[in-house]
């Protein structure tokens, strides 16, 4: 055929003669549109179904009345903070009815204790993952710098990595609640026991992509960037921190998302099984409940867990695009 | 001829998983001061080889090699190396990408303001000064080899050493990287090794090609002096005798290499 590809094509043209949306708007329209419709007829389906379910605690919740569990948790933490207010209030007159009376008065504040709603729950739950994130990073990426620097180092550690790799949350919980116990008895605690226990079983477990995925972004470094380091003769420190360091950045981040996103499910299982205060716990208290709503709210929690999970992923998305150097790779 | 770089009988070994492989066998080569020597050969005969002994990225197995006077057995910026794929890190800008290895060093030999001078200096050179800010990634091909050659200038290397430049750059914009090369060598007198697949490139740049023969074992087959006069115009070289000669007479070789891989030429 002689007539070529771009001969068929009409000449450009230096102007636009229609007005035209422009392409990344029509894209995230559609996109969008597209979410939406795939969330309405998940909704349709499931309410459909769930119509037909009945269990013994009643028949099995519905978007409709999941949405309804949603405004009654919110409204019973509305409730709560306003007993919260109300009690500060109560005793404040009283002391300062008391001071009144008598200058010297031995007046204090005494802590609420009202019962933790599902507000206060979430709040727990993200503390904890946070403070077990954090200390997992904290060993996780020089251990995994370390493995990636020295070959024996790797040698000798890679069997313990992969012998503890594959252990699952609730096993590690038994251990590590005994061993907070027994080490962790300070007089005045900065944090409570459970916390400290669900933390580090987030951090037992939340460790190992990102040793792992450290470890190979440190010992992949481009050999022709190490034969520029050589040629220069940067010394071991400014080696490490100009050349190694950065080369691995996109995939100790690759890493720390992986390792948040086990944290976070992690938790769940561990705040379950461990009545440690969180969104696990508000799950089992309602499961043991046993109210006709109980199913309702705990499909509030499961949503509200998916939600969350999806907001610390897509966070830790930002953070990994905005220090990537790596501009090309599609990250999702 | 003065030996400024002198490889004298270097042989190397690799140890591979079937055994030794011994990749060069007595090379013998005397460069001068200022000299333009470009390397040819097969693919996989040992150009890259004997460029990272010159280096000292890797070890001779056994003779050695001398630059003015003293013996190579390390890296040193003495030695700076063009790689083929620019080499830059992706994470520094243009600018920091030379300041990284100007700033090593010349550590204690020049102030703040003079390394700046000195890197603007280099980026000049090599006609980069308007992009100093922007990072690897946003620049093209040509421009990251220039980067890469302002960053060896930069060292104030005895000798360039080259691998493969342009290798990867289309027709024209290696021409004019082949210009500016031509350009900086006649201005700074850089001493340059340099491997190419082009003859064209070989026979425009240099004042000797050497020839490798194939391995294993392989070594220096032939050594063209192209004894055109400088500056060298690519234009009016096109059809010089002496050119067409020069070009001829390598191509020959590289042929005949590839029909009688085992045999030297004479
Ligand atoms: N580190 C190494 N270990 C084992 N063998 C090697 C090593 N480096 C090079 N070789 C072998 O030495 C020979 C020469 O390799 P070299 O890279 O020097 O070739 P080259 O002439 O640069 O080839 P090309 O033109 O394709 O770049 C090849 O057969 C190669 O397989
Ligand atoms: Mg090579």
């Amino acid at each position: 055929m002689s007539n070529s590809v771009e001969s068929t094509e009409p000449p450009r043209k230096w102007y636009r003669d229609t007005w035209q949306v422009p392409a990344f708007i029509k894209r995230s329209l559609r996109s969008w549109s597209l979410s939406f419709v795939g969330i309405l007829v998940f909704a349709l389906l499931w309410q459909g179904t769930a119509n037909n379910i009945d269990t013994s605690l009643g028949q099995f919740p519905g978007p409709v009345q999941v949405v309804e569990q949603i405004q009654n948790l919110y409204s019973e933490y509305g409730r709560e903070q306003q007993r919260r207010v109300d009690f500060f209030a109560r005793q404040e007159a009283r002391n300062a009815q008391m001071l009144a009376e008598d200058p010297n008065a031995d007046v204090r504040i005494r802590p609420y204790t009202g019962r933790p709603t599902f507000v206060d729950q979430i709040q727990t739950s993200l503390w904890t993952v946070s403070f077990g994130f954090v200390i997992a990073m904290f060993v996780a990426i020089p251990l995994g710098a370390v493995c990636g620097l020295s070959e024996p180092v790797y040698n000798a550690i890679n069997p313990i990595i992969q012998l503890f790799k594959p252990v699952s949350p609730l096993a590690w919980l038994p251990l590590v609640t005994m061993l907070v116990s027994a080490l962790y008895v300070a007089e005045d605690p900065l944090f409570e026991k459970s916390f400290v226990t669900s933390a580090i079983t987030v951090a037992l477990c939340c460790l190992w992509p990102t040793v792992i995925n450290t470890t190979v972004g440190v010992s992949s470094v481009d050999k022709d960037l190490i034969n520029v380091s050589r040629v220069i003769r940067l010394p071991a420190h400014t080696h490490l921190l100009k050349i190694v360091l950065p080369s691995a950045i996109p995939l100790i981040f690759t890493g720390m998302r992986l390792s948040l996103a086990t944290g976070w499910m992690v938790l769940i299982a561990a705040e379950m099984l461990a009545q440690n205060p969180g969104l696990g716990k508000f799950i089992w208290d309602e499961f043991q409940n046993g109210s006709s709503d109980s199913l309702s709210r705990i499909m509030v929690a499961v949503l509200v867990i998916g939600f969350i999970g999806l907001i610390l992923d897509k966070l830790m998305l930002a953070v990994q695009r905005y220090v990537s150097w790596d501009k090309q790779t599609v990250l999702r | 001829m003065q030996a400024y770089l002198e490889i004298s009988n270097v042989g190397i070994e690799f140890n591979t998983e079937s055994g030794t492989f011994r990749a060069l066998q007595s090379v013998n080569l005397k460069i001068a001061k200022g000299e333009f020597v470009t390397l040819i050969g097969h693919s996989g005969c040992g150009k890259s080889t004997v460029l990272n002994i010159l280096a000292g990225l890797h070890q001779a197995t056994e003779g050695g090699v001398i630059l003015d006077g003293k013996e190579v057995n390390s890296p040193s910026p003495d030695r700076a190396v063009v790689f083929q794929n620019h080499a830059l890190l992706p994470w520094l800008s243009v600018y920091d990408n030379v300041e990284l290895a100007v700033k090593q060093i010349f550590r204690g030999q020049k102030s703040k303001a003079e390394m700046h001078d000195w890197i603007q200096h280099n980026l000049e050179l090599v006609h980069i000064e308007h992009a100093s800010s922007k990072r690897p990634h946003e620049i093209s091909g040509g421009m990251k080899q220039r980067v890469g050659i302002a960053r060896c200038l930069a060292m104030q290397p005895k000798v360039l050493l080259m691998d493969e430049p342009f290798g990867a750059l289309d027709a024209l914009t290696k021409a004019h990287l082949q210009d500016s090369l031509m350009e900086i060598h006649s201005n700074l007198g850089t001493t340059v090794v340099m491997i190419t697949h082009d003859v064209d490139e070989a026979v425009l740049l240099s004042d000797r090609i050497v020839m490798m023969s194939n391995g294993p074992a392989a070594s220096i087959g032939e050594i063209l002096e192209v004894p055109l006069a400088r500056p060298r115009s690519r234009l009016e070289l096109a059809d010089s005798a002496q050119f067409l000669q020069a070009r001829q007479r390598v191509l020959q070789f590289l042929y005949d290499k590839h029909k009688y891989p085992g045999t030297v030429a004479a």
